[in-house]
């Protein structure tokens, strides 16, 4: 009786069969692995484009499913981000440390050797200790659970606060940047224990494939975010196909209707904003790598504020909309400001797109949501012939079949 | 008979304005009752208190054989208890089919991860027929509920109260905007469901009173003002007095 998954949602196998072969294709053009025609950058930027895809869909799914509009999960991102960096940053520097203590006639003992990895990480910010924070950075496996965990602890206990109190709407979303920006701004101070404004570098050299060129390496990292892309465009379509994706849709339109069917909205929201912090954490934890440097820039408010920009623009309330949105905004974007797109000249003045981009994607934000609310994925529709009726609005009479305000007016 | 909801000497007043001014009133377990009174009789703010979305400052309202009380309850827990409720203005959620919509109101766990992990099966979908059967939407179940007409959008919401089961349906204003035979079929539906449990009908529109053939409670000021058959009420005087004196 029930069909399968993707016979219900054919779009999800749609969407994996063209990010596989993306990354085939990319591979089979790489410099490390192919003919060679992209350049290792290249493969770095298409890499962090699947991460800021992935990001992008649990945007979506927190924004356009279940109506929570999140100026904050950029902080998620970067958390992920600053947790694989903790791991990555220590490890190396203790590679360094052992090579130069190497010749040393007296062999170090252990706390020399943290005393001596603590100063070359915090030097830079006038310290030579480890902060609490730092204690498990020795351990992969312990720091790669806390890039899951400590921003899904974040989610929690701001949900939890948020929603209980049942803060909605605008306020909601004033209070998410609040909260960004307060990490942000403790992140800066040079004793938050992550190295001030200066953050974590050298992220893209890998401990123990020192050998291993970076044409390679990004390539692995390519296809981790393929993957996690890939997995977490599947979650995420499961966990909206069934009857908890009918819950907190019917959220996003009717709060109070759903609360007097008998279920606990904020269990539900919560549930929601916790999975999308977590994902947002994996996104950031395979970004930053890429990226090769985190700082605190990166979870200001304005870099959550576009990754609503991305999922408006894509078409918010279809995954597959919201991926495509983030990776042709930040594509364009990269394009733009990389210099490489002609001036226009236009005799008084020139229009150089390094500095008009931002209002030309500003300008493309305010005509999408003025006169294509569906984005880029209705785009797919219009392909498709899609007509969905729109009979929003008041009736026009009490009869069976009366048209309702909009459609008689067009 | 027991009562099924006891509310008594309760009221509550916004910004010093008492909506609601020491009232009492109790329903059986399957009865119908419809309250009637003028605007500002605080009728809306006495659904509000039985499920939950406003507090009283003072008074008690109890519930079901444990005689447990309503009011340190959340409203989900009140709608899981068997109190549903309809409002005024249609609202069914116009993006999703009849069918989810009416699933979605199903009896069934409610918890996130029962969601999350809730597979469809024959006896809930012939529930679900079932209700659809009831409320005259069984050919439109594959619809998408914005695409219904104001009266079945009222079916529906209708259709989603008896697919919660509950003991008690808060019914406002069912046959506004309905045509004379929307409105015939709306009784029915709410006369068949008052044979198995409590449904409480809050209407302005004496005609349609009348042909639910009830006890009548009349609200005016926040209490009650009289109470009987419609022809009782109607004759009293200072019903008379409320209804004509404006």
């Amino acid at each position: 009786m029930q069909r399968s998954f993707f016979y219900r949602n054919p779009s999800v196998l749609v969407f994996l069969a063209c990010l596989a072969v993306f990354t085939l294709v990319v591979t089979t053009l790489s410099e490390g692995a192919g003919v060679g025609l992209i350049s290792t950058s290249m493969i770095k930027t298409l890499g962090k484009t699947l991460c800021l895809s992935l990001v992008a869909v649990a945007m979506d799914l927190v924004w356009g499913y279940c109506g929570i509009l999140s100026l904050g999960h950029f902080a998620f991102f970067g958390l992920g981000g600053y947790m694989i960096g903790m791991w990555l940053m220590y490890e190396r520097t203790r590679d360094v440390v052992f090579a130069s203590l190497a010749n040393v006639e007296i062999p170090p003992t252990d706390q020399e050797i943290v005393a001596a990895i603590g100063n070359k990480i915090f030097g830079v910010v006038g310290s030579s200790d480890f902060p609490l924070i730092w204690a498990f950075s020795h351990s992969l496996p312990l720091q790669l659970m806390l890039v899951v965990l400590v921003p899904g602890l974040l989610a929690l206990i701001f949900g939890w606060l948020a929603f209980r109190s049942r803060v909605t709407g605008v306020y909601l979303s004033i209070l998410t940047q609040a909260m960004t920006l307060a990490l942000a701004l403790y992140l800066f101070q040079n004793d938050s224990g992550l190295r001030g404004n200066n953050g974590l570098s050298g992220l893209q050299n890998l401990p123990g494939a020192e050998a291993i060129p970076q044409s390679v390496v990004s390539l692995w990292f390519l296809w981790a975010s393929a993957l996690a892309l890939g997995l977490g465009y599947l979650l995420a379509a499961w966990v909206v196909s069934g009857k908890f994706g009918s819950v907190i849709r019917a959220i996003r339109d009717d709060e109070a209707r759903v609360r007097f069917l008998g279920y606990s909205v904020e269990s539900y929201k919560l549930f929601v904003f916790v999975l999308t912090a977590a994902i947002a954490g994996i996104a950031g934890a395979l970004y930053y790598p890429q990226a090769g440097i985190i700082n605190p820039a990166e979870v200001t408010p304005i870099a959550s504020i576009y990754l609503a920009v991305w999922v408006a623009i894509g078409g918010r309330g279809r995954l597959y909309g919201a991926a495509i949105g983030a990776a042709f905004v930040s594509l364009a974007s990269t394009w733009f400001t990389g210099g490489q797109v002609p001036s226009v000249f236009l005799g008084f003045y020139t229009i150089d797109w390094v500095d008009w981009w931002q209002v030309l994607l500003g300008l493309s934000f305010v005509l999408v949501t003025l006169f294509a609310p569906k984005g880029l994925g209705g785009l797919i529709d219009l392909f498709l012939g899609v007509v969905r009726p729109n009979r929003h609005g008041a009736d026009l009479g009490p009869g069976k079949g009366s048209l309702q305000e909009r459609e008689a007016t067009k | 008979m027991s009562a099924l909801l006891e509310v008594s000497g309760v009221s509550v007043s916004f910004d010093g304005f008492k909506a609601i001014n020491n009232l009492s009133f109790h329903i059986g377990m399957a009865e119908m009752r419809a309250i009637i009174g003028p605007n500002g009789a605080g009728k809306t703010t006495f659904m509000d208190i039985i499920t939950g979305k406003t507090r009283p400052d003072e008074g008690r309202v109890i519930w079901g054989e444990r005689s447990v009380s309503l009011l340190a309850m959340s409203e989900a827990k009140i709608a899981q208890a068997g109190v549903s409720r309809k409002f005024q203005r249609p609202t069914v959620f116009e993006d999703q089919t009849v069918f989810d919509n009416l699933l979605l109101a199903l009896k069934n766990e409610r918890s996130p991860i029962a969601a999350l992990f809730y597979r469809r099966s024959k006896p809930d979908d012939n529930r679900v027929r079932d209700v659809a059967e009831k409320i005259g939407l069984a050919d439109s179940l594959a619809r998408k509920s914005g695409e219904l007409s104001h009266g079945q959008k009222q079916w529906l919401e209708i259709g989603m109260l008896l697919a919660q089961d509950p003991l008690l349906l808060l019914v406002d204003e069912p046959a506004a905007g309905m045509t004379p035979e929307e409105r015939e079929h709306t009784t029915n539906i709410l006369v068949e469901a008052a044979k198995t449990r409590a449904v409480i009908v809050v209407e302005h529109d004496m005609e349609f009173v009348r042909r639910l053939n009830c006890k009548v409670t009349v609200l005016h000021a926040g209490s009650v003002l009289a109470e009987g058959s419609l022809d009782h009420v109607t004759k009293n005087q200072d019903v008379i007095d409320v209804y004509l004196g404006r």
